[in-house]
């Protein structure tokens, strides 16, 4: 038998007319174009019973309603609750990507302690033990003061927690993170004569005003803000934005006006003048329910004509004038302010000057105006007995300089500690607590702010990411997430009426965490004493329930609870100041400087341009990162790659020579950094624009290292009047790179 | 390089005697055609009888069950263990809080009982079984349509399985990833009865055959938009 050619073909050929006759190729086809078609590695849901749970997204300061949709024990959806008196079944890109939070890479999942610089972990009582010991030391070194806390919030049963246990335990050192809040609070504590809460009847305002807020970028509770905005629209309101950038929301208003950065109290004042002068204010109000108008009016008469103005804004005369005459001839006129999403203060008589309009015009505490609600009353708890060590830690005041001397009407100043903090030989501050926050990114001057955490020996954050603040403490004791506990939500920013809402787990928590209440009545307990006593609860959630009490159902059923029938206090009571009308200079008042724009950090021959921050719904720029799938949503003119891009204009490229997407090195008197450049006709020349909610250190890989944080080229501006940071922007330079 | 003499010499060779030349092309005929035959064979050995079995793979259940004995015992068939949920939706294969109902101690005297017992209902872990019917992600299916409204028993997709004494080994596609009762058992795609198999086709002949709707219910859309959203 002889192998030849022709016996291998034929072999060949019979293999081939085989196989063909076989379900081999046939099938291998079929099957090779199904796995196309559902790729292996494609993540796939798992099937299982839907349900849902309502509760309160607490990501931010907007009290939103959520309904979480889960798949057996998973939570797959996010959706904003519908009926929710806030937000109505809306919701925000962060607020959807809930779920990323919860189940995501940034989570701290068990109690961690830093040894010789890194994080081992810890059990729960160890931690505990440890840090009571710390703190007993300290206190029976007769330094209870040198105890601090920075929260996110003052409201609500866990920051009362926080504040009770520094109290009983013996320091003032209690402070909220800055945001509009403070400059509102102060605004009506001076020209009111009241402790509140400013809210927007927004959805029946008929002409907006807005200097610089962002309406639709973030600025009071978002969702509530965006369906306003819609609404507006729909009934023929009008939206008038003064800000030097083309916001989105500049770019849906009705009129977009372009101003000089940080002048826009002057323009309030302007506007007040055109009003005055043309007798176009509410006289029923002005004449009747108002003190010291007389005064500021010559004041504002002398001192803000349409020309003054007109210099300091860059604003033509013609368009100041027919602005005070849209707005105080519309039925419901409403000015707000606050730039971007209100996380800076800003200053204080800049506020002022913009209450003042609402005032001209009459809608205080009136349909589509500025109201004020009364502080959230349910915390009621038993009153403090204090030992003489917490009498006299107590005396010995607050470290930040807020509530004495000039700064006596502030409550916090938070801006003022890294300061006070480096310029000190030893830290004033040994022991601190940070909860539902992350100064380490938010605060302006980032290595200011590091070095001051450096300088405070012993730092224990509650957070429930590793975020730039828990990186720098010494133990991390992570808190449940929002999805994970229950919690009140006092209020929701800027909504019109009392409203608590309730935080429920939507799922068990996913890992070795623990409320940061418990950790403060463990605390507390075995601290003994009058400390102890302080916290009768036997845990958080006791704490909480009881001190819904009968509102408990209700919040558990509903997810919130409503006063429906709130109305503001009309003009007869509403204002408990001495004369017991609205005040537009008072004793008080004057004592404060005089308004002049707050003038940015730098000197001009050094640094020619300024540099803005702005804010994108689609940047999370506060105590919570973006997660993954909102980061995704950056358009790559904010972000390329890991490059940030600066807003300039076509004509300020021009004389720097600098061209679409090149690289370019930006310096201000607190930093440089490397940019991209992005040209924008909506930003006035000579000004740089540049997104915050960038450049994070920490959280996970799909955060950290993109962009650049602002806060690291931007320094604190205290406002001579509040002590408030009000800082706007920095004076800057850009050179090619 | 051939020389001249060479070239001589082969044509002297071809020109051989024709008797000669003729029983060497049988006997190489012979060898092609049983070399054809051994290609052939080999290949059809291959492609029918290696192939499928490299193709799927094989695993177990995790444990046994009986579906005959548990539809002795419960009152409305199928939908006992396999119902459906208010909303209207499937549950699907039970989940283990549905067997703990009577399984919390161990029934019966069977080692298969004793291992369910120990390992999924103490612990408290689900029981991971392997589904012959899952079909792929992208398909949309909704029991209820097919059970509910349009009447169709469990059986004429899922066959006999409720008489099932045991569970059949699991095979996987190992390509593809989908069960092979979805592709059916007979290599040629042939079935007997509607639930032998369970491709696209098969839902859509059925489909035509009882002229259901040709267009989504929640989308309005026809054609492939039926099953896949």
């Amino acid at each position: 038998m002889k192998i030849d050619r022709r016996s291998f073909l034929s072999f060949v050929i019979g293999g081939a007319a085989g196989t063909a006759l076989s379900p081999l190729p046939w099938k291998l086809t079929d099957d090779s174009a199904i796995w196309t078609q559902a790729w292996p590695w494609t993540p796939v849901p798992t099937d299982g019973e839907a349900s849902y749970v309502n509760s309160i997204c607490s990501l931010c300061p907007g009290g939103c309603g959520i309904t979480a949709r889960k798949i057996d024990n998973r939570v797959v959806k996010i959706e904003g609750m519908k009926g929710h008196p806030v937000n109505d079944g809306g919701i925000c890109v962060l607020g959807l990507s809930g779920t990323q939070l919860l189940y995501g890479p940034m989570r701290v999942k068990a109690p961690l302690k830093k040894v010789n610089g890194r994080f081992r972990q810890i059990s729960w009582d160890a931690a505990i033990a440890e840090i009571s010991n710390k703190l007993g030391e300290l206190r029976s070194k007769g330094e209870s003061n040198k105890f601090a806390c920075i929260s996110g919030t003052d409201r609500g049963t866990v920051s009362e927690l926080l504040s009770r246990f520094l109290t009983v335990y013996g320091s003032a050192n209690f402070t909220r993170t800055p945001s509009i809040q403070d400059s509102y609070e102060l605004t009506l504590h001076l020209m009111q004569g009241v402790q509140g809460i400013t809210g927007f009847d927004v959805e029946n305002a008929d002409f907006v005003l807005s200097f610089g807020s962002g309406i639709i970028d973030g600025w009071g509770s978002p969702v509530r803000m965006f369906k306003a905005n819609s609404s507006w629209k729909n009934a023929g309101g009008k939206v008038v934005q003064i800000e030097p950038r083309l916001s989105n929301t500049a770019a849906k208003s009705d009129k977009w006006i372009p101003i000089n950065p940080g002048t826009e109290g002057a323009l309030a004042l302007g506007l007040a003048n055109v009003i005055i002068k043309e007798s176009i204010y509410n006289t029923s109000f002005v004449n009747n329910y108002s003190a010291g108008f007389d005064k500021w009016k010559r004041h504002i008469l002398d001192g803000y004509s349409p020309e003054i103005v007109t210099k300091v804004t860059g604003i033509d005369k013609a368009v100041i004038v027919s602005l005070a005459r849209d707005f105080a001839g519309s039925k419901k006129p409403l000015a707000i302010c606050g730039r971007g999403q209100g996380r800076t203060p800003g200053s204080l008589k800049e506020f002022m000057a913009v209450h003042a309009l609402n005032a001209l015009v009459g809608n205080i505490n009136k349909k589509g105006g500025v109201w004020n609600l009364p502080e959230p009353d349910y915390i009621n708890w038993t009153e403090l007995k204090m030992d003489s060590v917490a009498s006299t830690g107590i005396q010995k005041g607050r470290v930040d300089g807020a509530g004495i001397e000039k700064y006596l009407h502030a409550r916090y100043l938070l801006n003022r500690l890294p300061e006070i903090i480096n310029s000190a030989d030893v830290s004033p501050i040994e022991v601190l607590f940070v909860s539902e926050s992350n100064p380490g990114y938010t605060m302006p001057d980032t290595s200011s702010v590091k070095k001051a955490f450096e300088k405070i020996p012993f730092v224990v954050s509650f957070s429930s990411y590793m975020d730039e603040t828990a990186q720098m403490a010494d133990f991390i004791l992570p808190n449940h997430i929002y999805l994970e506990r229950y919690e009140d939500v006092p209020v929701a920013t800027g909504f019109q009426k009392p409203i608590i809402g309730l935080s429920k787990p939507v799922v068990d928590p996913q890992f070795n965490t623990k409320y940061t209440g418990d950790v403060i009545i463990h605390l507390a307990k075995s601290m003994g004493g009058f400390i102890a006593d302080a916290f009768p609860w036997e845990n958080y959630e006791a704490c909480l329930k009881e001190t819904l009490g009968d509102r408990w159902d209700k919040l558990v059923e509903n997810g919130y609870w409503i006063e429906p029938e709130f109305t503001a206090p009309g003009w007869k009571e509403g204002f408990q100041t001495a004369s017991t009308r609205f005040e537009f200079t008072s004793d008080d008042i004057n004592s404060l400087s005089r308004y002049a724009p707050v003038k940015p950090e730098g000197d001009k021959a050094s640094f020619d341009l300024v540099l803005i921050p702005y804010d994108s719904m689609r940047l999370a720029g506060g105590f919570i990162g973006d997660p993954p799938f909102v980061i995704k949503t950056v358009e790559d003119t904010v972000l390329k790659g890991k490059d940030i891009l600066v807003e300039i204009n076509p004509a300020t490229a021009g004389k720097l020579g600098l061209s679409e997407g090149r690289y370019a090195k930006l310096t201000t008197p607190k930093g440089s950094a490397k940019v991209k450049v992005h040209l924008f006709d909506g930003i006035m020349p000579g000004i740089v624009a540049m997104p915050s909610g960038l450049g994070h250190t920490a959280y996970d890989k799909f955060l950290a290292g993109k962009g650049i944080n602002i806060n690291q080229l931007i320094g604190p501006v205290e406002d001579s009047s509040s002590g408030h940071d009000a800082a706007w922007g920095i004076n800057a330079k850009l050179v090619k790179a | 390089m051939s020389t001249l003499d060479d070239q001589t010499k082969e044509v002297t060779e071809t020109s051989s005697p024709e008797k000669e030349e003729s029983s060497q092309e049988n006997a190489s005929g012979g060898f092609i055609i049983l070399f054809f035959i051994i290609g052939l064979i080999a290949s059809l050995l291959v492609g029918w009888i290696i192939f499928p079995k490299l193709l799927y793979s094989k695993k177990n259940q995790p444990i046994d069950f009986n579906h005959a004995i548990h539809m002795d015992l419960v009152e409305e068939g199928c939908e006992s263990c396999h119902f459906f949920r208010e909303d209207g939706s499937y549950s699907g294969v039970p989940k283990l809080a549905q067997c703990i109902d009577c399984h919390e101690e161990v029934q019966g005297e069977t080692e298969n009982e004793a291992v369910f017992v120990a390992e999924y209902v103490e612990k408290q872990t689900e029981v991971p079984w392997l589904v012959y019917s899952r079909q792929p992600d992208c398909v949309f299916f909704s029991h209820v349509a097919h059970v509910k409204t349009a009447g169709i028993d469990c059986v004429q997709c899922h066959g006999h399985i409720g008489e099932s004494t045991n569970l059949k080994a699991y095979e996987e596609n190992r390509i593809t990833g989908y069960s092979r009762d979805i592709y059916g058992k007979n290599m040629l795609g042939y079935k007997k009865n509607p639930w032998d198999r369970m491709k696209m086709d098969d839902c859509a002949d059925c489909h035509k055959e009882m002229k259901v709707a040709q267009s989504s219910v929640q989308t309005k859309k026809d054609a492939c938009f039926v099953c896949h959203k």
